[in-house]
């Protein structure tokens, strides 16, 4: 034991110091193994255009996206001035379709960071405090899987009434029990940990074993968990409004737009359909952003 | 395992009672009074009494909740405000409606997800793997709502073989299972498939690749055994998690429908749900959430029983 100890000791300070590599933390490695996915890449900066396409959307834009001209209603695509057509009140498609991913990604993005906030809080407190106070909050949870996603959302929007406040409220009542589940199941296993029981022993209270031992640990797989309700959300989102249950017009938003638009699907059908192109754009980028997240933070590959 | 049963079972009563509190509290979040849509605005004071009397709003919140209860156990859910009719016969229609547009998308769903899943799986891989997977992802991110439109604006305004809204000439009163009226269920239904569709290929293909790799197959193979034998193994470990997520999605797909039933003005509790929002009809929206989630909660335990007694190796306690 102790002569096969001394052998790598000496084998080490015999070695030049060049041949070995640094040890690259964690969280390089992930980033490293992000950037060699291509279609990670990809939806990655499609999304981040997409960001930046809403935050300068006023310096983008054509045209006025409220502006709209009876004389001019239901153009198709690629007539003059309008070249992706202009909607049933004469407004610039394109215009719209630009100043509506502003309203469109916070809704389809902020209920998921706010229910990580929150989810993730009951979680961690359920799961580090266990017996009555994870039973507490854990039913309580299990109350809110009794419904079906959309039906649970469309319910209590519709009892608040219509209002992007109250979407973004309802979507996140939706999504707190799942995250809070997720967060609940990793803090007891990781609660279970020898080390987290020697922080324990040297003294540490609960909130230094939280912060330096837990959270590190759990914020991981949460996160990765989180990303992949983020296209979820993104369709329920533009689907409460596109129920008349978000947005109000004249705002521009994808899934209102979709609402608004459908008496035309007889008069100019393309038209009609370029809302819901983006939205399935964006779920369809966020889904595969999270597939290559979660493989990048799996370990055991 | 009987004695998890039993226990299973009784879990339904408090899950019931606090989903029946959820639905009853979603009065308490509408502002405004309920009363106020069917109100006149010049109504007078007695009216408004004699109307909240006739609808129990004067008595205490936990008074109303157990009358609401008690009544609702025995079928009663109330009378809807906006068309004065009972809230059970409303249902009821708009059940069987969504029902039979339920009963068409899961069996071209779950028959599509369980076929292309088990290629996918079975060819693990492969180019055809990486078709299948593709489409299942892009299954799951697409806006449903969106894709009912992109349908009807392909087969209904370009094509026009099939209709574009509707349950047909009559309405759900004079369905019938002819072509007459089934060319109205095959848009909506293909489109509220979608979703079941792509997340029963994901499950089952990642269900068969790894059966596949276990040993016991390749034992299995080792000793000579048909193909077919083989297939046989893979579908009995297979079925008992496939089954699982076969029912739950039934569970999303009919809380789920109200986006598709909005887009074909298909008249099911989608649709219910839309008109008991926008006419503020109370005792409408909360007959119709409480039904679709308790029936939520009996899938759930039917998938927990069916799956117990299929798979011996859950030992539950």
């Amino acid at each position: 034991m102790s002569a096969a100890a001394v052998d790598v000791r000496e084998a080490a300070s015999a070695a030049p110091a060049a041949q070995f590599a640094p040890t690259q933390g964690y969280w390089r490695s992930v980033f490293s193994r992000l950037m060699r996915d291509k279609v990670t890449v990809i939806c990655a900066l499609v999304i981040l255009a997409l960001i930046l396409m809403a935050v300068f959307a006023p310096w983008i834009a054509p045209e006025d996206p409220l502006k709209g001209s009876v004389m001019k209603r239901l153009r198709p695509i690629g007539s003059e001035g309008y070249p992706l057509g202009s909607d049933e009140l004469g407004r610039d498609m394109l215009s719209r379709l630009i100043f509506g991913a502003r309203l469109s990604l916070v809704m389809g993005i902020v209920p998921v960071l706010c229910a990580l906030g929150i989810g993730g809080l009951l979680g961690i407190t359920a799961g580090f405090h266990g017996g009555r106070v994870n039973t507490a909050i854990m039913r309580t949870v299990d109350v809110f899987y009794a419904f079906p996603s959309v039906l649970l959302a469309v319910a209590i929007s519709g009892a608040l009434g219509a209002g992007i406040t109250n979407a973004i409220l309802s979507l996140t009542i939706v999504f707190i029990p799942p995250i809070a589940r997720v967060a609940e199941s990793v803090t007891t296993q990781v609660r279970a940990l020898d080390y987290v029981e020697a922080a324990r022993a040297s003294g540490a209270g609960n909130f230094t074993i939280i912060r330096v031992h837990i959270l590190g640990n759990v914020m991981g797989p949460v996160f990765v968990y989180a990303t992949s309700l983020l296209s979820v959300c993104m369709i329920l989102a533009a689907g409460l409004s596109f129920l008349g249950l978000g947005t109000k017009p004249p705002l521009p938003e994808w899934g209102l737009m979709l609402n608004t638009l459908r008496t035309a699907i007889f008069q100019n059908p393309w038209v009609a359909a370029l809302p819901g192109l983006m939205i399935f754009l964006v779920s369809f980028c966020f889904n595969l952003l999270s597939d290559g997240v979660r493989s990048a933070m799996d370990v055991t590959r | 395992m009987l004695l998890y049963l039993v226990r299973r079972l009784l879990y339904v009563i408090p899950i019931g009672l606090a989903v029946s509190a959820i639905c009853f509290s979603l009065v308490f979040l509408a502002p405004g009074d309920p009363l106020s849509a069917v109100l006149p605005a010049d109504a007078s004071l007695e009216l408004i009494e004699k109307l909240k009397a006739d609808y129990g709003f004067d008595r205490p919140i936990p008074v109303q909740f157990g009358k609401w209860v008690a009544r609702a156990v025995q079928g009663d859910l109330g009378i809807s405000i906006a068309t004065g009719r009972p809230v059970n016969s409303e249902l009821a229609r708009a059940i069987s409606n969504t029902f039979v547009l339920a009963f068409f998308a899961c069996s071209f769903g779950f028959t599509l997800g369980l076929v292309l899943g088990f290629i996918a799986g079975y060819w693990n891989g492969t180019w055809l793997d990486k078709v299948v997977t593709s489409l299942a992802v892009a299954g799951v991110s697409v806006p449903h709502y969106w894709l009912g439109m992109v349908l009807v604006i392909i087969f209904s305004v370009f094509f026009n073989w099939l209709p574009a809204t509707g349950m047909g000439a009559g309405g759900s009163s004079e369905w019938a299972w002819d072509w007459e009226h089934l060319q109205f269920v095959i848009l909506p239904a293909v489109t509220l498939s979608v979703i079941p569709t792509a997340i029963i290929t994901r499950t089952v293909r990642a269900l068969v690749a790894d059966i596949l790799s276990r040993e016991f197959v390749t034992a299995l193979i080792a000793k000579g055994l048909s193909d077919r034998g083989v297939f046989w193994h893979v579908v009995k470990n297979a079925a008992p998690t496939a089954l699982a997520v076969m029912g739950i999605q039934l569970g999303y797909l009919l809380g789920g429908s109200i986006l598709v039933e909005t887009v074909f003005a298909w008249p099911g509790t989608g649709f219910l749900l839309s008109v008991a929002i926008f006419q503020r009809d109370l005792p409408l929206l909360q007959g119709t959430i409480l039904f679709l989630a308790l029936f939520f909660v009996f899938l759930n335990l039917l998938v927990d029983m069916v799956q117990t007694l299929l798979d011996p190796r859950i030992r539950r306690t």
